[in-house]
């Protein structure tokens, strides 16, 4: 029986099966902007409508340091772009549990947080009588976007744990381009943030 | 653990992260009117463009997956130009 390639019949090399998947998860990134996209769209055009309501919401000091530092320390995650040498990639994926850590604990809080203010549109909502429909709003936004966001998460943390545990034990060229692709997509979800943070919880402070 | 360490342009992309996201929180608590806005997009755009090009390492890449990169940011583009347009124009 002869023995397993490394790459699959389409492929001419190794390196050329790494581009295909390289360009691939670019496509699917493109993909990732616009849904994405069209829920900032969604926030611009609300925004525009209802420029107090989207302003003065979620200000309290208290939210800074708590939503900004743990995603700065994400960024950290998986620095594979030049990706290190054969049995050493499982390295790159150790921090991911102290991002589950970031997601399950923060936004716990958060939630909860919003929940207690009765800021969750649907569920006993309140806010004061001028800005209440802007405010509704601008909370679905945040909801939607955030659990969006938190899901990509969830699923960017799995993809870096499952190839820990592989590349753990038998590390190969194949599993190093599927934590590149990986590490693509994990950086995405980080510039994602990087937008999030800037509409939901920068508007606001100077007032 | 094994020896690798995280390259210098890594690294110092991460710093300049921290600092972008330092000066975009205290900028958010400067009285700038409008700008305050412009500020944290620019700030934001800025960041990722550090993030694409150094974490992403497009830097190393060439036309083929720039267009792939781009194709995104262009569809963004026509779905938030035209898609604005309208609501920011009417009167």
């Amino acid at each position: 029986m002869p023995e397993a390639k490394a790459f699959a019949s389409q492929f001419v090399s190794t390196h050329h099966r790494d581009d295909a998947a390289e360009l691939g998860m670019w496509v699917f990134i493109a993909t990732e902007v616009l849904l994405f996209g069209s829920l900032i769209l969604g926030y611009f055009v609300y925004r525009h409508v209802y420029p107090a309501a989207f302003a003065p919401t979620l200000s309290s000091a208290r939210q800074i340091p708590q939503f900004c530092l743990p995603p700065a320390f994400s960024w950290l995650a998986p620095s594979t772009p030049s990706p290190p040498r054969r049995g050493r990639y499982a390295s790159c994926c150790y921090p991911a549990p102290s991002c589950w850590d970031w997601l399950s604990l923060f936004k716990a809080i958060e939630y909860s947080d919003e929940y207690r203010e009765h800021l969750v549109p649907g569920i006993d909502f309140s806010f004061d009588a001028a800005h209440g429909n802007g405010a509704q709003l601008f909370f679905m936004f945040y909801f939607v976007a955030t659990a969006i966001h938190a899901l990509h998460m969830l699923v960017g943390i799995g993809l870096l744990a499952v190839l820990a545990v592989l590349t753990y034990r038998a590390p190969s060229t194949r599993h190093g381009a599927a934590l590149h692709s990986t590490a693509l997509y994990w950086h995405f979800v980080d510039v994602v943030w990087i937008f999030l943070f800037a509409l939901i919880y920068l508007p606001g402070r100077s007032s | 653990m094994t020896g690798w360490r995280p390259p210098l342009p890594l690294v110092a992309a991460w710093l300049a992260l921290l600092a972008l996201l330092a000066l975009t929180v205290t900028l958010a608590y400067l009285p700038l009117g409008a700008f305050n806005a412009v500020a944290a997009l620019l700030i934001g755009a800025t960041k990722a463009v550090i993030v694409a090009a150094v974490f992403m390492e497009l830097r190393h890449r060439g036309p083929r997956i720039f267009m792939f990169a781009g194709a995104g940011l262009f569809w963004l583009g026509i779905l938030l130009w035209p898609g604005l347009m309208d609501f920011l124009t009417r009167t």
